[in-house]
């Protein structure tokens, strides 16, 4: 498989039935398997993963990057790993 | 019973529990205690009728009306007791939207209490503006956005119940035939109103008084008009019989808080600004949320990464604290806070602490002393920490 782009995508974690904590619990658990630079998404319908995926950014020195959906039309939040 | 009783035991040789959420319901105040159980033998009678009890229970009325007025700095007319906080709320704000000559239009910060989300929403058109990271809304959006000519009113906290941060209500200035509703319910009695309101809100359980007491103020040239079925007692704004007991004893209560609010609220100001130190220096990954400074004395929110709101409060009441949570498996409409959500904070794992009059320095100590193990554990339990 080729490396990602700047812009794509690494790993998608699927926590679309997980409530909140667990969709920041399993980006924080799994934030190691991509490297430095690369992007992570959760996908999760809990709508406080709208503001605790921000929050987690924020509190942990990892970039926000943007929301936007899941192939299904979920809503899908894109970190970057930043350390 | 003794007022110095914040830390009692339960059966059985328990921890000791320590009741630290003051900001939903504080416990009688000593001064309301006496006024209560008397008011209840003459104060039963229905205080529109003419014979003796009926006038005695009016006498105890409107002495509980003209000490209201009198710790509130407003005039005793201006004064409605209700049977809750919400409902003086909806009176309020919905009375205001009723009397206005320009539009359904109310505009609010996202902060404000659910009371006057619901009753702008149902008996208004909101306008919702956002609020910064500490929870405060900006007094010159509000009078922006109620520049609208379909917006009658503006409705700002006094404080914010959930995080503490006092809002600038006194720099809101509508325009003229716009009037501003102030729920301050929030911080009633411990601290002083601010100006410029048309009508405000109260609670007296939330200062000391009996639940089941609300208070309504309404100026005396403010144009609210009743937004819900009459009815034929004396205040034109008051609806059913009067809790005469309960409003007096609730009055008592706040003029000895407003008595006491220098020396109660130094200290307390005192004991949450250890609180918010501690929980920031020894659990790893939290959140303290809300002004540090322009606050409540007694509240201060906190938020802790990868821990679930009602174990936290679960566990916290197993060591024997009860506090709050804003989280939404620990709130009652399983809905995470949508305060915290306004300000971008965190809010899984969050804990709203607010301490009691009688709380002292060591059960602040003890909770904080707690925290960190229960935090760790919980977080142990997912892998994390």
């Amino acid at each position: 498989m080729d490396a990602p782009g700047p812009d794509e995508v690494a790993l998608e974690l699927d926590c679309r039935d997980l409530l909140c904590p667990m969709p920041v619990i399993e980006l924080a658990r799994r934030l190691s398997d991509v490297a430095v630079g690369e992007l992570l998404a959760v996908v999760a319908r809990d709508p406080a993963a709208r503001v605790d995926v921000p929050a987690w950014c924020r509190m942990r020195g990892q970039e926000w990057v943007r929301q936007d959906t899941a192939e299904d039309g979920a809503p899908r939040y894109v970190v970057r790993r930043l350390s | 019973m003794s007022p110095q009783r914040s830390a009692h035991r339960a059966g059985g040789g328990a921890a000791p529990r320590r009741d630290l959420d003051a900001a939903s319901a504080s416990p009688l105040h000593p001064a309301a205690r006496e006024v209560l159980l008397a008011a209840l033998d003459r104060g039963y009678a229905d205080p529109r009728r003419l014979h003796g009890a009926a006038r005695d229970a009016r006498l105890l009325l409107d002495n509980a009306r003209e000490a209201t007025a009198e710790a509130l700095g407003v005039r005793p007319d201006e004064v409605t007791f209700t049977p809750s906080g919400t409902h003086a709320v909806h009176l309020g704000l919905l009375g205001l939207v009723r009397g206005s000559r320009r539009g359904e239009g109310v505009v609010h910060p996202a902060v404000e209490h659910s009371a006057v989300r619901n009753a702008a929403a149902w008996g208004g058109r909101p306008v919702v503006v956002g609020a910064d990271s500490h929870g405060r809304a900006r007094a010159d959006e509000l009078v922006r956005e109620a520049a609208r000519p379909d917006v009658g009113v503006v409705a700002l906290q006094s404080a914010n119940h959930e995080v503490g941060t006092v809002q600038d209500v006194d720099a809101v200035e509508p325009a003229a035939d716009v009037a501003l509703f102030t729920d301050a319910c929030a911080s009633m009695g411990r601290l002083p109103l601010p100006g410029g309101w048309a009508a405000a809100a109260g609670s007296a359980h939330k200062w000391g008084g009996p639940a089941g007491v609300g208070v309504l103020l309404v100026r005396h040239r403010a144009r609210w008009r009743r937004p819900f079925p009459g009815d034929d007692r004396g205040d034109e704004r008051a609806v059913g019989f009067e809790n005469v007991p309960g409003a007096l004893a609730a009055a008592a209560a706040l003029q000895a808080v407003v008595a006491e609010r220098e020396e109660v609220n130094a200290r307390q100001h005192a004991l949450v600004d250890v609180v918010r130190r501690r929980v920031a220096a020894e659990v790893p990954d939290v959140e303290v949320v809300g002004d540090p400074v322009h606050r409540l004395p007694h509240l201060v929110t906190f938020s802790c990464l990868y821990v679930d709101g009602e174990a936290l409060v679960t566990e916290l009441d197993r060591l024997g604290f009860g506090v709050a949570s804003g989280s939404a498996c620990a709130t009652s409409t399983g809905a995470h806070s949508h305060v915290l959500d306004a300000m971008g904070a965190l809010t899984h794992g969050n804990v709203r602490l607010s301490v009691q009059r009688d709380t002292t320095r060591a059960d602040v100590d003890a909770f904080c002393d707690a925290l960190p193990g229960v935090v760790a554990e919980l977080r142990a339990r997912v892998g994390l920490g």
